[in-house]
């Protein structure tokens, strides 16, 4: 039995300590934002933020999380009240097949959080450099962490 | 059952929601038609209720066998339905690719689904409104030239009060009418929703996590499933140890055969057998060595040979030429590289079966499942639900085969997911592909005689490729090869008077072959823009204004232009020799027109060259366009820009690699693609004609990065890449063998 912070709510789950996180997020929690990629942390898929920090779900061990805030996708926002990164990939239509975009939210989010000036197009490309993308979004991706940053007020 | 609609109201306010309803019988579904007839919807091709049904509340469903693979047909094919029957778009709900209840207009392939499929549905709306109007008529007693229509109410022009809806005229009742292929389109200026960049309803679910893909579908009572396949492609199960398994909670073998998988309540626990199995499988060796990939492809047998263009005598100009060429170009293996592999659930009782599967070809997967189920096809139905993009047959059916037939041999509702190194191990790929061109120019440099030939695998085109679950499990099926069209394009875009293009089709191909992508299209453009581009370099002419000596074509001509254009084309010959440093700029182009029959596109790739460790990035790439009419110029621009961010990856990195039993590359560190740092920047003018014909989009751009970044790279330091991906231990052999000019 393990007891897991996330977006906010505490949660009982009884699963076996070596599960990834991953896995009793979708499949005991029912949330579909972080999804199966790799399952061994190349590409970013799974991604959330655990205490702000951008995480790897995969291959991160449920008995491992302790008192660590879970923030996935859903927990950012809603379609109807997105969270400004969110907002931004929406407005730049920053999807095609959309499987890798929670990877590139909670990135995106954990990079942004950090600084406090807008970063330069190399900075966001250095960000997210170890997130795969298939379907080619790359352009509209660093479209959206630019507006996500101005959405945000970072200043220059 | 579960019906899965796409509502686009809600979509359209943001919600993102998948609207799912039950009822309990097959013929007893939740659309208006069928509870009002009794009868199952049609599907046929040639009725109107196929695709449309107007219902009481004023919305209107539309049904496509087309599905959005991630590439925006999820809002272009309603647009062109909203153009067409003057209704709000906001009023059309969508079903996609559910076998029961949309016509069957082909697999997702080959950049169709607006030219063939969203033709389709705006003829079956034509028809539909070409019948309203005529009901109206009689209705409001006025003829048809005093009528307007507006967001599905027909009016008297000069008496607007003087009014009937479709609702009141044909709401929750079938058509019962033939698609008329002549009923008369909208003038195109007329068009207020057709050529807008209306933005996609999946979106916002997709960034937020409310969208529901396939690997988010559950069934109640299901299994999850893990396949094991064998550490050698043709090897058979000798022996299962089970008890290897015991501690792990609620696991258990499922066995056909070669077949194997494990089962369990908990996705974990599946995972975790999957990997804690003991089995031992017979030893195979029979892939050919990798070293000797394009000798072995030169020795297989040929089937057959199909020729492409004939005309003149190319061997006599070319004999008879003032200078003459030959090269030879390869193309390696690729694999599709979904970001999330494969995943279906699947539902087997008796002689039915429900099934739930991102495929690009529901109605296909149908008789696939129906062999491997050995069931008749009647019982089973497909829903699609969106997957990682796929951008062809990639392990989506195959995934969906083994989900069916573990349902089948446990009784339960199964879900499979595949796990990384199934889908990079077992996916089935792009076959190698060598072209050999040679050509004779006169003495001025001009293309006398063209002749090609090309070695790829035989294709059975209406036939699906062999399942594993079928091969595995020792269920008969037939042993089709089908690697796409990729004999198209073979014959250059341009009209030379003696010319010839022969593709022999090889009787077999290393790897189980499926289309990826521009299959052929691709590696056939490549060779061809690659080799023009040699001829004008001997000719020492500029490679736009050599292109431009054969070109004839005025469509052609102007996206040529347009491309040049836009990359501010600096007109003289290639190789440029002003540069030196390790860092060499060049600019390379490539046009085409797709199949040589629609979409027309160029491009320019500007690169920079490291000599010293030959590593090429290309960092900019322009694309013209011209595919006719554009129905939504947003979703053409992601389009374009993932295609060729996709192919520049290709074209630059991906191999796929193999020992001589099984694949080798099983993830993204061994099959490496383009990361961030390493993508150009794509700009594009989209050249729109609204009053022809609109053509495909998903794939004719990828035809050009291969040939464009060949030549910048010749362009930059004078060296000729022949052979894809051009890795950087190439282009270091490549300067020792050319001499590296500066
Ligand atoms: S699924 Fe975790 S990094 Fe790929
Ligand atoms: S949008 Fe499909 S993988 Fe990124």
């Amino acid at each position: 039995m393990a007891t897991l912070n996330v977006n906010g709510k505490p949660h009982q789950v009884d699963v076996e300590p070596d599960t990834p996180l991953l896995y009793v997020l979708r499949d005991n929690l029912g949330l579909h934002g972080p999804k199966f990629g790799c399952g061994l942390a190349q590409c970013g898929s799974c991604s959330v933020l655990i205490d702000g920090k951008a995480v790897r779900s995969c291959t991160y061990a449920v008995g491992k999380v302790g008192p660590g805030k879970i923030v996935t996708l859903e927990g950012l926002g809603t379609p109807q009240k997105p969270h400004p990164v969110q907002q931004a990939f929406i407005e730049e239509q920053a999807a095609q097949c959309g499987y890798c975009i929670n990877g590139m939210v909670i990135q995106t989010t954990a990079f942004l959080a950090a600084r406090q000036s807008n970063p330069s197009e190399r900075e966001i490309r250095q960000a997210l450099q170890n997130n795969l993308c298939r379907c080619g979004t790359h352009q509209r991706i660093i479209a959206a962490v630019k507006r996500a940053a101005a959405l945000m007020g970072k200043g220059a | 059952m579960a019906t899965i609609e796409t509502t686009r109201r809600e979509f359209l306010i943001g919600t993102g929601a998948l609207v799912v309803t039950f009822s309990l019988t097959p013929g007893r579904e939740p659309h208006a038609l069928a509870q009002t007839t009794g009868k199952a919807k049609p599907v046929a091709l040639d009725q109107v209720d196929s695709f449309l049904a107007v219902h009481k509340d004023g919305t209107v469903t539309m049904y496509t066998g087309k599905v959005d693979l991630g590439t925006g047909t999820r809002i272009a094919l309603p647009q062109m339905v909203a153009e067409e029957l003057d209704i709000a778009l906001d009023k059309i709900k969508l079903v996609e690719g559910d076998t029961a209840l949309t016509p069957d207009q082909g697999p997702t392939w080959g950049s169709l689904s607006i030219q063939i499929g969203g033709v389709q549905l705006r003829q079956a709306a034509a028809t539909a409104r070409q019948m309203l109007v005529q009901m109206a008529v009689q209705k409001l007693g006025m003829p048809s030239a005093d009528l307007a229509i507006k967001d599905g109410v027909i009016f008297v022009r000069a008496e607007p009060h003087r009014r009937v809806s479709y609702v009141e005229l044909i709401g929750d009742r079938s058509f019962d009418l033939k698609v008329d292929k002549d009923a008369p389109l909208k003038n195109p200026k007329d068009h207020t929703v057709v050529g807008q960049p209306v933005p996609r309803p999946d979106v916002p679910g997709k960034v937020t996590g409310t969208h529901t893909y396939m690997q988010d579908f559950r069934v109640p009572g299901m299994l999850h499933a893990r396949v094991i396949r064998p550490p050698a492609i043709g090897a058979t199960l000798e022996t299962v140890d089970e008890s290897s398994i015991k501690g792990i909670k609620g696991a258990r073998v499922v066995r056909q055969q070669s077949f194997l998988a494990v089962v369990a309540e908990s996705e974990w626990a599946a995972v975790k057998a999957a990997r804690q199995l003991k089995a031992t499988w017979s030893k195979w060796e029979g892939l050919p060595e990798m070293s000797k990939l394009w000798e072995h492809v030169r020795s297989t047998k040929v089937a057959k040979d199909d020729v492409a263009v004939d005309r003149g005598d190319p061997k006599k100009a070319i004999a008879g030429a003032a200078k003459t060429l030959k090269a030879t170009y390869d193309f390696a293996i690729h694999t599709h590289g979904s970001m999330g592999p494969a995943c279906a659930v699947a539902d087997v009782k008796g002689d039915t079966a429900e099934i739930w599967s991102p495929s690009q070809a529901s109605h296909w997967l149908r008789r696939e499942v129906a062999v491997v189920l050995q069931m008749d096809a009647k019982g089973i139905r497909i829903r699609y639900l969106d997957g990682a993009g796929c951008y062809g047959r990639n392990g989506h059916e195959d995934a969906t085969c083994d989900a069916a037939l573990i349902s089948k041999l446990t009784g339960k509702p199964v879900r499979v997911q595949w796990m990384r190194e199934d889908e990079h191990g077992w996916d089935p790929k792009g076959p190698p592909t060598l072209v050999e061109i040679s050509a004779g120019l006169d003495a001025q440099g001009n293309i006398v005689g063209w002749d090609s030939e090309l070695w790829v695998p035989q294709a059975d085109i209406t036939e699906w490729p062999r399942t594993l679950a079928a091969t595995f499990a020792g269920i008969p099926q037939k042993e089709a090869i089908n690697p796409g069209n990729i004999h198209r394009n073979l014959d250059p875009s341009y009209p030379f008077a003696n010319q010839k293009a022969v593709a022999h089709r090889l009787e077999s191909t290393p790897l189980r072959p499926s289309w990826i992508r521009t299959p052929g299209r691709m590696q056939n453009t490549y060779a061809n823009e690659v080799f023009i581009d040699e001829c004008a370099a001997v000719a020492g002419v500029d490679p736009v204004e050599y292109r431009l000596r054969y070109l004839t074509d005025p469509r052609g001509i102007a996206v040529l232009r347009a491309a040049a254009n836009m990359a501010k084309w600096e007109t003289r010959p290639s190789a440029r020799r002003d540069q030196s440093g390790p860092i060499a700029r060049g600019r390379g182009f490539a046009y085409v027109k797709y199949e040589n029959a629609r979409t027309y596109c160029a491009g320019v790739a500007e690169v920079e060259v490291n000599r010293q460790t030959g590593a090429i990035r290309c960092t900019r790439f322009y694309v013209a366009h011209d595919c006719g009419q554009i129905i939504n110029p947003d979703g053409v621009r992601a389009q374009i820009e993932g295609q060729v961010i996709q192919t520049v990856s290709r074209t630059l990195k991906e191999e796929l690699k193999w020992n001589r039993s099984r694949v080798t590359s099983v993830d993204w560190a061994s099959y490496p693609i383009l990361r961030f740092p390493e993508v150009p920047e794509v700009i594009m003018e989209l050249i729109n004609r609204p009053n022809d014909p609109p053509w495909g989009v998903g794939e004719p751009a990828a035809c050009l990065p291969p040939p464009a970044i060949s030549n910048a790279v010749f362009d930059a330091i004078g060296v000729r890449l022949r052979s894809v991906p051009f890795t950087p231990a190439k282009v270091v052999a490549a300067t020792k063998t050319t001499g590296a000019r500066a």
